[in-house]
């Protein structure tokens, strides 16, 4: 590469030199531009924030109610140092970004997660035109081949319907922000009512304030355990399984867990998470949705970052002959098994 | 297939027996007979064979796909399941059908059986363009001739008792041995009455719970039968119309890989011998080696030549289940025994022995006879109550006969590389690659000596699993080689020269008995110390 690059890996994560900030810095620093507010990327107690509005409401909810930051809107440029600085939506969860950087006849372009299937809950994924691509590939295999939305939701409504047309309480699992809210927004409020877990409270409640149009749900508790049992369907983060919370909702027929990650596409993960149904419902982009977004950036350079990195960066140069290298990330090596690589998978 | 196909990924998807019960019978309780007929043959293990057809499925899946071998081998690796993977690659089909197991059982999958390449393939992509994702994975494990589901036959004899209200015992008896996956097979199988109906079928075995508890307590050693755990191959022998069969435990006739056994046979009409099957040579009972050997032979052996090669097959006979058309399995042990002994010695059976029963007056001296068990070639002690019916299977209810094996040798060896595994660990590092030291060179030097994978619980493997990430020294494919610095104490059933691997040696059903944190590398098992094992089980 001849040019200096404009974004360099650090050990804070990625460095912006020209304009002086980080991208979703993985240590406090003083200035950082925040794709989204999942813990991998949003990290608190940095200087400054400049990120999308929703992303910044969603910070205040999980980490700080008194976070300070810059609202960016989407499209606009803003100053930094050299650098233009803009925000695209990445379809990923409700305020999740792209940054578009611009500098002298450069450009760089840091999807961060994102998706391309549709997706109500949250911002619709607007492509964008770069010379550089950062692009994340949690999935970058072709074994990762999404079936369309609609479809999983089907199937995840059939089984909520049969599950309580058998007594038997359904509980999905999920990260509890972006995932659940999603969820909710797909699920078929006639079939029964709709319990959370309190860590989804937080975020849906930003999800509501923004717009988003979700189904009522019921706080799931002690108090509200009676109405859920057997007919209704449960919303909450993986850790919640196993725990007395979850036993409380047990209907005539028992519970029946279904995890809800794109990790569910294998069947080994079914089986290792011991759960009765796998929904491959995913917010990350899948080998199609990559390839087809690479491609569309008419980026000559593409730089990888979280999960497949090795495959896809050689897939590009042999097969789309493009220059690509890989990106490191906070965590390195494959996603960790027990935990479904994650749960904002 | 789709009905198929949902049951098995839901019997895949359940570890509780009682739901696994519940799905098979709703199922088989609401298809098509000769759809049940198959699923009840797939499921207890009446699979076809021999189709092979993996590489052909990968060189087809690859070309439709477009995609380069080193790709489709990533995605394998993350996988884990060759059959997933290729389902998981191929678009969608052009024209999904819903067609019935039978008909794909008959038009897709048998006739791929030595069916020429260009028509095998045609077969393939016909199949790829009807059926979807998940009715392909089924497809593949069928045609692959691998097709397996964690359903025991116990479990679907007794969906199937559900479905028809037959006894248990009865469809036991009546899936022992070949089952005929057709609509005709199914119904007489569920069919009240069937006349003349056990001629050729073995009896389901009577199978042991190992020893759980301190052999005390198993009262007074003279309400018990004891004899050796031979190591060989359980078997029936059956002599029906004049004619005898041999079936294995895994009831397979296997008569035929045997023909001297049958040369020196001389018992009535209507006998049905339970014993074990060993390889006998003049000074006792051969390894198990030696005879899975044979049972790998395609072509059975020349009784002519073989009979003056040494080791001879010798039935050892332990029980009596029927004698002149008689059933006896509800007599007491004691009576079948001395009617065993007596058919036995009154012919001249030159290649059946009995399984002699040790007569001990306290259990000192049963502890005694098992840990000597090595030097007379054997697993350990059967023990087997005087007044025990001959049941089904293995029965949770009264312990009639239990087994009492030997502690398995053991080993300090050192873990040198690791692959992922298949199936639910395909995420994981757990196949593990196991040294121990040579130190006759001038440096000691870490020879591998086997290969493991169970024994650990998912913590440790999660956690080996972070150190194999970590600790990575070398990468080939999927296999990864480490640092050699982590300690397992290994067990195993029995051990053998070999040149798979760099020491020389093999060693049987190897698996972890304990990570050995403690224990720095160094002071692991070097290769002097198995090969003084291997020497006291070659002059055997």
């Amino acid at each position: 590469m001849a040019s200096p690059l404009l974004l360099e890996p650090t050990r804070d994560g990625l460095w912006c030199e020209a304009g002086e900030f980080h991208v979703d810095p993985w240590r406090p620093v003083a200035r950082a531009v925040v794709t989204h507010a999942h813990a991998d990327h949003a990290t608190p107690g940095c200087g400054r924030y400049l990120a999308s509005r929703n992303t910044l409401e969603v910070m205040r909810a999980r980490f700080d109610q008194n976070l300070e930051g810059e609202v960016l809107e989407w499209g606009q440029a803003r100053d930094l140092g050299g650098c233009s600085v803009s925000l695209h939506p990445a379809g990923h969860v409700l305020g999740s970004a792209q940054v578009l950087i611009r500098h002298g006849n450069e450009s760089w372009c840091v999807t961060g997660d994102y998706k391309c299937e549709p997706d109500p809950s949250c911002e619709p994924f607007e492509p964008v035109q770069c010379d550089t691509l950062l692009t994340e590939c949690t999935f970058g295999l072709p074994i990762y081949r999404w079936d369309a939305p609609e479809r999983i939701f089907e199937a995840m409504n059939a089984w909520w319907r049969s599950n309580a047309a058998q007594g038997r309480t359904t509980v999905f699992l999920a990260y509890a922000f972006g995932k659940a809210q999603r969820i909710l927004a797909g699920l078929d409020p006639s079939i029964g009512p709709i319990g959370i877990h309190g860590a989804l409270t937080g975020p849906t409640e930003v999800y509501r304030e923004a717009g988003i149009a979700l189904p009522d749900t019921l706080r799931a508790d002690r108090t509200t355990a009676e109405d859920l049992q057997g007919g209704g369907a449960i919303i909450c983060p993986p850790s919640a399984t196993g725990t007395p919370w979850i036993r409380r909702f047990n209907g005539p027929g028992g519970l029946r867990l279904g995890f809800v990650s794109g990790w569910m596409q294998v069947r080994g993960r079914r089986r290792w998470q011991s759960v009765d149904r796998g929904f491959a419902l995913s917010d990350h982009a899948d080998w199609d949705g990559l390839l087809r977004t690479i491609r569309g950036s008419g980026a000559r350079r593409i730089g990888v970052t979280h999960g497949s990195t090795r495959v896809l960066a050689r897939h590009l140069r042999e097969h789309e002959g493009l220059e690509s290298f890989e990106v490191p990330t906070r965590f390195t090596g494959e996603p960790p098994p027990s935990t479904g690589g994650g749960d904002e998978a | 297939m789709i009905r198929f196909t949902e049951l098995y990924l839901a019997l895949d998807g359940t570890n509780s027996v009682r739901e696994k019960t519940e799905l098979l019978s709703g199922y088989l309780g609401s298809v098509a007979e000769e759809d049940a007929a198959w699923t009840v043959a797939l499921l207890t293990g009446n699979r076809p064979r021999g189709m092979g057809a993996s590489k052909l499925l990968t060189s087809l899946c690859l070309e439709v796909t477009g995609h380069p071998e080193w790709l489709f081998e990533e995605c394998r690796t993350a996988v884990g399941d060759l059959s997933e993977t290729i389902s998981l690659l191929l678009p969608e089909p052009e024209a999904p059908r819903d067609q019935s197991l039978d008909r794909v059982m008959r038009e897709r999958v048998l006739p791929l059986v030595g069916a020429p390449a260009p028509r095998k393939r045609e077969l393939i992509l016909d199949a790829w363009s009807v059926l979807r994702r998940d009715e392909r994975l089924v497809y593949h494990k069928l045609v692959r001739g691998g097709f397996r589901v964690g359903v025991q036959k116990r479990t679907v004899i007794r969906a199937l008792s559900e479905v028809s209200g037959l006894e248990f015992d009865l469809l036991a008896h009546r899936l022992t041995g070949r089952f005929e996956p057709t609509a005709e097979g199914y119904r007489s199988l569920l069919a009240a009455e069937r006349p003349d109906e056990h001629r050729e079928r073995p009896y389901p075995f009577f199978l042991a719970h190992s020893l759980d508890r301190a052999v005390d307590f198993l009262g007074n050693p003279e309400d018990w039968m004891i004899e050796e755990k031979w190591d060989g191959i359980r078997g029936q022998l059956i002599v029906r119309s004049g004619e005898a069969r041999l079936w294995s435990r895994g009831e397979e006739p296997i008569g035929h890989l045997f023909p001297e056994l049958f040369a020196g046979l001389d018992l009535p009409d209507e006998t049905v011998l339970d014993g074990e099957l060993l390889l006998w040579n003049r000074e006792g009972p051969r390894s198990f080696f030696e005879l899975q050997t044979r049972l790998n032979r395609t072509h059975p052996p020349d009784p002519q030549l073989d009979l003056f090669g040494g080791d001879a097959p010798r039935f050892i006979a332990y029980d009596l289940l029927e004698e002149a058309g008689e059933d006896l399995r509800a007599r007491p042990l004691e009576e079948r025994r001395e009617r065993l002994e007596r058919m036995v010695r009154a012919g001249a059976n030159e290649t059946i022995g009995l399984s002699e029963p040790f007569a001990i007056t306290d259990w000192s001296e049963a502890e005694a006879l098992r840990s000597a068990c090595r030097e007379r070639g054997t697993e350990g002690l059967m023990l087997k109550r005087r007044d025990s019916i001959y049941g089904v299977g293995r029965t949770r209810s009264e312990d009639g006969w239990l087994k009492w094996k030997i502690d398995p040798y053991t080993a300090d060896a050192v873990m040198i590389g690791a692959q992922p595994g298949s199936g639910r660990r395909a995420n994981l590092y757990t196949d593990y690659t196991f040294a121990i030291w040579d130190r006759t060179g001038r440096e000691p030097e870490l020879v591998s000596f086997a290969k493991a994978y169970s024994g650990l619980d998912q913590k440790e493997i999660e956690s080996l699993d972070r150190w194999i990430r970590t600790n990575t020294t070398d990468r080939n494919g999927p296999y990864r080689v480490v640092r050699p610095e982590q300690v397992f104490e290994l067990a195993f059933e029995g051990i053998q020269r070999s040149d798979r691997h760099r020491s020389g040696l093999a060693v049987r059903f190897p698996r972890i008995l304990r990570w050995r944190k403690d224990k720095p590398a160094g002071e692991a098992d070097d290769v002097g110390t198995l090969q003084a094992l291997l020497g006291e089980v070659e002059t055997r």
